[in-house]
C-alpha cells in the first residue's frame, strides 16, 4: 500500500510545539516499517487464527446457545439462551467438583514442577559425567507416550503394586488410585514426573543465560552453594520461572488423559474428574457441546486469572 | 503511542467481530432439506467393526453382494479409529460424510445420532417397518424411538452370561459342571470359597470405572433377569429404584465389600489372565477364550434362581444405521436387507459367533446350533434379552446411573436407596429433556 509522502523534520528536531500538539504527525505506513514481515509472520497468524481464535471465540458462541452437533442438511435452530447453559454448569455438583480437583491438581503439580524442575536443571547443570544420559532419562518420561506409561503406573499403584508392598501397612487403603483422598494428589504426581524432563530443559536453557561471574562475585563475598543457589540462581532464571509456571498452570488446568485412562474416567466417585474430562463427557459423549462450551469458558476464565496473578507475583519487571 | 493502541483496538475488534458473524453464518445450518434420494441407486459406501471375524464376514457380503450388482457397487471399510465408533460415526455425521451403513451402531448412540439429523428413518421405506418387524419379531419393539420409529436396523446380540473358569472351580473344590450360581445366595457363596481357596484372586470382575457404558456388564443384566426384561427407562420413566433394583445392587455391593469382585481396574483380560474365575461376557468370547481358559456358561443369577430357559438378559446388541448423507439411499437399503437375510445372518453367525437379531433363531439355524452346542445356549438367550432404552439424552442418563452406582455400590458411600432415587430423578429429567 502506498503512502501519503510527508516532509520530515531533520533529525534531532522536535516536531512538538512547546506544550502542545504535534502540528503535523508523521503518517506511519498502514502495514508498519517491514511489510514483508507481515508475509513471513501470516502462516503462523492463520495457525493461531484457524486452531486458536476461531474455536475459541466459537466456543463462547456456543456456551450462549442451545447448541449441538447436527448433520449438514439438518434444520435446525439454534436459539439464544443467555447464561442457561452457565447456570446448569453451576449448579451442577460434579462440576464444580471437577474444578476443586483441578485446584488441588495445580496446588501439587505446579509448585512441584517448578521446583523439581529447577533442583534438577541446576544439578544436571554441574554434573559432568552422564549428563547426556541423565538428560534423556529425565526427557523420556515426557516423549513417551501417556497411554504407555500409564499402564506402569496403574502397576505400581496398584493394590498388590510395587508401591503397596514397599510401602507395607503404611499403604492406604483402598488403594492410591481409587481412594478419594489419594487419586488426584497422585495424578499430580503422575504429571509431575511426566513432564518434569520439558520443565529441566527450559530451565538448562535459562541457566545458560546466568553469567558464571555472578557465582564468582558471590563466591568472593563468602556465599556458599545454597546461597548461590538462592541469591544468583533463581534471580537469574525467573523469566524461565514465570514461563514453566504460565506452561504447567495451563497444561494442568487441561488435564483430561490421565483421568480418563489412570482412574478410568474420573474416579472413584468423581474424585480426580477434571473440567476438560467433563467437556468431553457432556459435549462428545453425551451430545451437548453448549453445556461443555460453558464449562470450558469458565475454563479459561479461571486460567486467565491464575495466570494474571502469577505474573504479578513472579513475573517482576522481566517482562 | 495512544493511537496505534487504539488502532490495534479497533483492529481487534474488527477481526473479533468477522469472525463472530462468520460462526453465526456458519452456525445457522443452512436451508439444505434432507435429500429424497429414498429410490436413489448407484455406489455406497458401508462402514464394519474392525474386529477379525466381522471383517471376514463384511468382506464376503460385500463380495457377494457386488458379483450380483455391477452397477450399484458397495464399498467396504473397517470404522476409523477414535476413541469410540460412536464418536467417529458423531464426527461424521457433523461433517456430512458419513458412509450409508454402519454395521456397528451401538443402540445408546441412535438417540444421539437421529437428533443430529444423522440417521434415516427405516419406515420411510415402503416395506421399512415390515421387514424389521418380521424378521426381528417383538424383540423389535425395544428398538424404536419414542415416536415409534426405526432409525436402527436391529442386527445382532450377543447376551450376555457368567463364564465361568472350570479349572479354577475345581481348584477351588466347586463342582465344574454344575456350578452353584442361580441365586444370589449361591453366587455369594461360590465366589466366598473361590476367594478363600485363592484359586484367584477375586470371583468377578467387571470393570470398576466410571465410564457410561460400564453398568450394562454388571448391574443391568442382573437387573433385566431380576425383573423379567424390564429396561432402564419404560415409558419415559425410570425403572429401577424399586426393590428389584434394590436387591440387584445390594447383592454387587457385597461382592465389592467382601473383597469378591475388584476394585481397581485391571490392565488386561482378568478371566483369561485367571485373576477372576468368572466374567459376564457374550458368546463373541466363545472364541476368544477357546484356546486359553476351559469355561463354562451359566445365565446370570437371580435373587430366587429363575429357570434358564425364562432369565434375561442384557443384549449387548450392535445394529445398522441408514445415514442421512447417504445419496444412493435405494441401494443402501436393498445392501441392508440383503446383508440381514436368512443366508447372510447364517454367515454371520458361522463366522462370528454373534447372534442374529432375528426371531425363531435357534430353529432356524438348527444345523449350526447342533454343530456347535457350546453357542446353543446363547442363541436361547437370544429371545430373552433387553436393550438399553431408546430414550432422549441416553448417554447422559446412563453416566448419571453409573454415578451414581459407582459412589454406592463400588466404593460403598451411602444408602443404596436414596443413591438409586437421585438417580432414578436426574434420569427422568433427562428422558423428558429434548
Amino acid at each position: 500500500m502506498s503512502t501519503v509522502a510527508t516532509s520530515t523534520p531533520p533529525a534531532g528536531r522536535s516536531t512538538l510545539p512547546a506544550g502542545g500538539a504535534p502540528a503535523r504527525r508523521r503518517r506511519r505506513p498502514l502495514l508498519g516499517k517491514n511489510p514483508i514481515g507481515i508475509l513471513f509472520s501470516a502462516p503462523y497468524l492463520i495457525f493461531v487464527l484457524a486452531v486458536f481464535a476461531y474455536p475459541l471465540v466459537f466456543a463462547v458462541w456456543m456456551s450462549f446457545h442451545d447448541y449441538f452437533f447436527a448433520a449438514p442438511g439438518a434444520q435446525i435452530e439454534r436459539q439464544f439462551v443467555g447464561l442457561e447453559n452457565f447456570q446448569e454448569v453451576l449448579a451442577d455438583p460434579a462440576v464444580i467438583r471437577s474444578f476443586g480437583n483441578v485446584g488441588i491438581f495445580l496446588l501439587i503439580n505446579v509448585p512441584l514442577t517448578v521446583v523439581l524442575s529447577l533442583v534438577l536443571a541446576t544439578a544436571l547443570n554441574k554434573v559432568v559425567r552422564f549428563r547426556t544420559f541423565l538428560r534423556v532419562s529425565y526427557f523420556v518420561p515426557y516423549v513417551t507416550a501417556s497411554v504407555a506409561v500409564v499402564g506402569v503406573w496403574l502397576f505400581l499403584f496398584s493394590g498388590s503394586g510395587l508401591i503397596n508392598q514397599l510401602l507395607g501397612p503404611l499403604a492406604p487403603s483402598p488403594s492410591w488410585l481409587i481412594n478419594s483422598t489419594w487419586a488426584m494428589p497422585t495424578i499430580a504426581l503422575f504429571v509431575t514426573w511426566k513432564q518434569l524432563g520439558f520443565f529441566i530443559l527450559l530451565y538448562l536453557a535459562a541457566l545458560q543465560n546466568v553469567s558464571e561471574e555472578l557465582y564468582e562475585a558471590a563466591a568472593t563475598d563468602g556465599a556458599g552453594k545454597v546461597r548461590s543457589f538462592f541469591s544468583v540462581t533463581i534471580p537469574g532464571v525467573r523469566p524461565a520461572t514465570v514461563l514453566v509456571l504460565l506452561l504447567a498452570t495451563v497444561t494442568g488446568a487441561n488435564l483430561f488423559t490421565e483421568p480418563y485412562l489412570l482412574t478410568g474416567g474420573g474416579g472413584p466417585n468423581g474424585a480426580s474428574a477434571s473440567p476438560v474430562l467433563l467437556m468431553y463427557q457432556r459435549g462428545i459423549e453425551q451430545g451437548s457441546p453448549d453445556v461443555a462450551a460453558a464449562i470450558g469458558v469458565i475454563l479459561v476464565i479461571g486460567v486467565l486469572i491464575l495466570a494474571f496473578i502469577q505474573r504479578k507475583l513472579a513475573g517482576g519487571d522481566e517482562s | 503511542m495512544r493511537s496505534t493502541k487504539k488502532r490495534r483496538i479497533l483492529a481487534a475488534t474488527a477481526v473479533s467481530a468477522t469472525m463472530v458473524l462468520a460462526l453465526g453464518a456458519c452456525a445457522g445450518g443452512g436451508d439444505d432439506k434432507a435429500a429424497p434420494g429414498a429410490d436413489a441407486r448407484g455406489d455406497i459406501t458401508i462402514w464394519y467393526s474392525n474386529n477379525e471375524s466381522e471383517i471376514a464376514w463384511g468382506k464376503q457380503m460385500v463380495e457377494a453382494w457386488n458379483a450380483d450388482h455391477p452397477g450399484e457397487k458397495v464399498k467396504a471399510q473397517e470404522i476409523p479409529a477414535g476413541k469410540s465408533s460412536e464418536e467417529v460415526i458423531g464426527a461424521a455425521i457433523t461433517a456430512g460424510n458419513a458412509p450409508c451403513l454402519v454395521f456397528n451402531t451401538a443402540p445408546v448412540a441412535v438417540p444421539q445420532f437421529e437428533k443430529q439429523g444423522g440417521l434415516v428413518d427405516l419406515g420411510t421405506f415402503e416395506d421399512g417397518v415390515s421387514y424389521i418387524e418380521e424378521r426381528s419379531g417383538d424383540t423389535a419393539e425395544q428398538y424404536q424411538n419414542a415416536d415409534g420409529k426405526y432409525f436402527q436396523m436391529p442386527w445382532k446380540s450377543n447376551p450376555v452370561m457368567i463364564f465361568y473358569n472350570k479349572d479354577l472351580f475345581t481348584k477351588a473344590g466347586l463342582d465344574p459342571e454344575n456350578p452353584a450360581l442361580a441365586t444370589y445366595d449361591e453366587f455369594l457363596a461360590t465366589a466366598r470359597t473361590i476367594v478363600k481357596s485363592g484359586a484367584a484372586e477375586n470371583a468377578i470382575h467387571p470393570a470398576p470405572t466410571s465410564e457410561f457404558f460400564q453398568s450394562w456388564f454388571d448391574f443391568y443384566p442382573l437387573y433385566a433377569a431380576e425383573t423379567g426384561g424390564k429396561l432402564l427407562v419404560e415409558d419415559g420413566k425410570s425403572t429401577f429404584a424399586t426393590e428389584d433394583g434394590q436387591k440387584v445392587a445390594e447383592f454387587w455391593k457385597t461382592m465389592y465389600d467382601e473383597g469378591l469382585a475388584g476394585k481397581e481396574q485391571y490392565q488386561g483380560d482378568s478371566f483369561a489372565d485367571g485373576q477372576a474365575a468368572m466374567s459376564i461376557v457374550g458368546p463373541w468370547a466363545v472364541s476368544v477364550y477357546k484356546d486359553a481358559v476351559n469355561w463354562g456358561a451359566v445365565p446370570v443369577p437371580t435373587s430366587t434362581g429363575t429357570p434358564a430357559d425364562e432369565t434375561y438378559t442384557f443384549s449387548d446388541a450392535k445394529n445398522v444405521g441408514l445415514f442421512s448423507a447417504c445419496e444412493n439411499k435405494g441401494t443402501a437399503w436393498d445392501v441392508l436387507k440383503f446383508a440381514t437375510s436368512e443366508a447372510q445372518d447364517g454367515a454371520l453367525l458361522e463366522l462370528t459367533g454373534q447372534m442374529p437379531l432375528r426371531k425363531d433363531l435357534t430353529t432356524t439355524y438348527a444345523d449350526y446350533f447342533a454343530a456347535n452346542p457350546t453357542y446353543e445356549q446363547f442363541g436361547d438367550q437370544a429371545s430373552r434379552t433387553v436393550e438399553v432404552p431408546s430414550v432422549s439424552n441416553s448417554v447422559a442418563s446412563w453416566q448419571a446411573f453409573r454415578d451414581a452406582y459407582s459412589k454406592a455400590v463400588i466404593f460403598g458411600e451411602g444408602e443404596i436407596s436414596s443413591a438409586l432415587e437421585g438417580a432414578a430423578e436426574k434420569i427422568d429429567s433427562l428422558v423428558a429433556k429434548d
